[in-house]
């Protein structure tokens, strides 16, 4: 295949999002301006100004007509996707780290970098359907996890809250009440910092990529572990495949080491793995650096990633790709 | 692209054009050409177009071109899409430069690389590994890797710093040691042991060989250009037999490098000569004479 590059960002590439119907991707980066482009041929749609911080991710409502962005400079802000204008901001007094929509876009999850004296938070507010009506008051904010909190997500039928971050330590929580509700066992998870998470496409399962060199599935109600994918390098971003039962990591050497080294031992590409046998399909190589973000067509026939280059690559997955056979 | 280009009637004069093939056509119908054909494109996407035309000095020539057709990865366009297909641009999108080439298509062929061929399992690997393994057992570690030099840790197929060695490496094929007494001890099936390594074949005979070459040699340097091999015997035959003399030519020029060999027959004979000649002027220098060092292995 050859891939498409996009060369929108003059920063690190920090999140990718495809929205439901796969038309458009949405990229974000450590410059403070996310952008949409067209996910069939890489035309750039539009940029999303207004942000004055790393942009460290996004989310796009169902009908596509909305996008929450999380920074670096302490404010999320909502967007109307087509014309790029702002319709909201939300102040917090730490980074925001994720941003996550609920089911029928009627709420969102926000989790908070730990700054000064503030610990890390996970914050859910509720989202108006006129933008003039939106509040800042916060549904629920809950507190609790040592460190970062990288990803947090909504569980199966917004009864949950699913967060993962620097502990290492997957937990589920009630959206209603923030009440604990459970935690991945600490022997068999993972041994250093979550760095992403993502649900399969009906959300029965989730996958998390550590700093441990791996990768784990686990179920999304019970939270055991399913499946573990080792690499040999630390896994920044993982997607999953809706078509095939495949799974995808990117990662990297640490980005402070890539100059000291040979481009070889950086291992900079996108590995696939069977998710069901755990074993090695095969690499996508391209991109200068390590890869920060991954994301997957909802129709599972292209996928991108972004890297530290900056770059977002867009393949197309040729024909042969769809029947692999381990 | 024109990939083919063939010139069916090449420097052919207009006098003798008894072709058989155009026997039995009008001789006007030459000046017209044969319709345009198209072929494919069929499952590889293979399209092959086929053209005639007169070149500048008036001959027929047959243009096949050979293309790739290759579709798209469409994406799933319903009706919302197509509409959002249509939207304005906005942001710095809207003043962007024609040229400033922000989406590019690679020009560099990126295939899913595979970690082994397909149909092959990860568990036949295993199996030679295993019996190894067992090897092992009985002291030195078998388990070397070549490329990273690591004991007991992988084999060098499956080393995870394969890919920071130079290529060249991966294909010299230094024995290592505890690998050869394996081969050595004749664990019966797999890689080659030659004859003279073989259990029960004659060890002497090769080694012997070598060291004839080895014994009572004696090096002579410092040679002038001029010495040639009936100089040097001429020169070391009164102090004893003497079974070879060897004088290092230039391949290039043909001319002496400046040193030479000498092998004694008795050993004592080559002491006395080394005695008497090391330091000796002959021709215009003087000569080094010495025992000629035997090779490191």
């Amino acid at each position: 295949m050859r891939p498409i590059l996009m060369k929108g960002h003059e920063r690190p590439l920090t999140f990718l999002k495809y929205n439901r119907d796969g038309d458009l991707l949405f990229s974000c980066a450590k410059d403070h301006t996310p952008t949409v482009w067209f996910a069939d041929n890489g035309e750039r749609l539009g940029t999303y100004r207004g942000h004055n911080g790393a942009v460290w991710s996004c989310d796009v409502s169902r009908d596509s007509m909305r996008l929450i962005t999380g920074s670096a400079d302490q404010t999320v802000k909502l967007w109307n996707v087509q014309t790029g204008s702002q319709l909201y901001t939300f102040n917090f007094g730490s980074p925001a780290r994720s941003v996550d929509f609920s089911v029928g876009d009627k709420l969102a999850v926000i989790t908070t970098d730990p700054f000064m004296e503030l610990t890390s938070a996970i914050h859910v507010k509720r989202i108006a359907r006129d933008p003039a009506e939106q509040t800042e008051e916060s549904e629920l904010v809950i507190k609790g996890p040592q460190g970062r909190i990288n990803r947090a997500v909504w569980g199966p039928l917004n009864r949950t809250i699913i967060s993962a971050g620097e502990d290492a330590i997957i937990r589920i929580w009630d959206s209603e009440t923030g009440k604990l509700l459970r935690e991945a066992d600490k022997e068999s998870g993972h041994k250093k910092t979550i760095t992403s998470l993502t649900k399969s496409a009906d959300g029965s399962h989730l996958l998390t990529g550590s700093l441990d060199k791996s990768a784990k599935l686990w179920d999304t109600r019970t939270l055991t572990l399913i499946k573990t994918y080792v690499t040999e390098r630390p896994v920044n971003a993982v997607a999953m495949s809706p078509l095939l039962d495949h799974v995808v990591l990117g990662g990297g050497q640490d980005a402070s080491a890539v100059t000291t080294t040979d481009h070889r031992a950086g291992k900079f590409e996108a590995k696939f793995f069977d998710k069901i046998l755990q074993e090695e399909i095969g690499g996508v190589k391209g991109h200068f650096g390590p890869i920060n973000a991954l994301a997957f067509n909802p129709d599972g026939k292209s996928f991108s990633s972004g890297g530290e280059d900056g770059y977002v690559r867009l393949h197309h997955f040729d024909p042969d790709y769809f029947n692999i056979k381990i | 692209m024109p990939i083919d280009k063939s010139d069916p009637n090449p420097n052919q004069s207009k006098a003798s054009k008894f072709r058989w093939g155009e026997l039995e056509e009008d001789d006007n119908l030459d000046f017209l050409l044969p319709p345009k054909e198209v072929i494919g494109p069929d499952e590889n996407g293979i399209k092959k177009v086929i053209e005639y035309k007169f070149n500048d000095e008036g001959n027929k020539v047959k243009i096949t071109t050979t293309t790739r057709v290759r579709k798209l990865a469409k994406a799933r366009l319903n009706k919302r899409a197509l509409e959002r297909r249509n939207w304005e641009k906005f942001g710095d999108a809207v003043r962007e430069d024609v040229g400033s080439r922000l989406t590019m298509v690679s020009t560099e062929e990126i295939i899913l690389e595979r970690p082994r061929t397909p149909g092959t399992k990860a568990e036949e690997l295993k199996v030679p590994g295993d019996s190894l393994a067992q090897l092992s057992k009985g002291g030195a570690v078998l388990m070397v890797c070549r490329t990273c030099g690591k004991k007991g840790d992988h084999w060098t197929s499956k080393c995870p710093y394969k890919d920071l060695a130079a290529p060249v490496e991966t294909f010299v094929d230094k024995p290592v040691a505890s690998e050869a007494s394996v081969s050595a001890s004749g664990s019966g099936k797999g890689a080659y042991v030659p004859p003279s390594m073989r259990a029960g074949a004659e060890r002497t005979a090769g080694s012997d060989m070598r060291r004839r070459n080895d014994e009572n040699s004696v090096r002579v340097t410092n040679l002038s250009e001029d010495t040639r091999e009936p100089d040097l015997l001429e020169l070391f035959r009164p102090f004893g037999a003497v079974t070879r003399v060897y004088v290092a030519m230039d391949q290039k020029t043909g001319t002496s490098r400046g040193f030479g060999f000498v092998n004694f027959v008795n050993r004592e004979d080559a002491q006395r000569a080394i005695n008497k000649l090391n330091g000796y002027g002959y021709d215009n220098l003087i000569l080094r004479v010495e025992w000629a060092t035997p090779r490191a292995n």
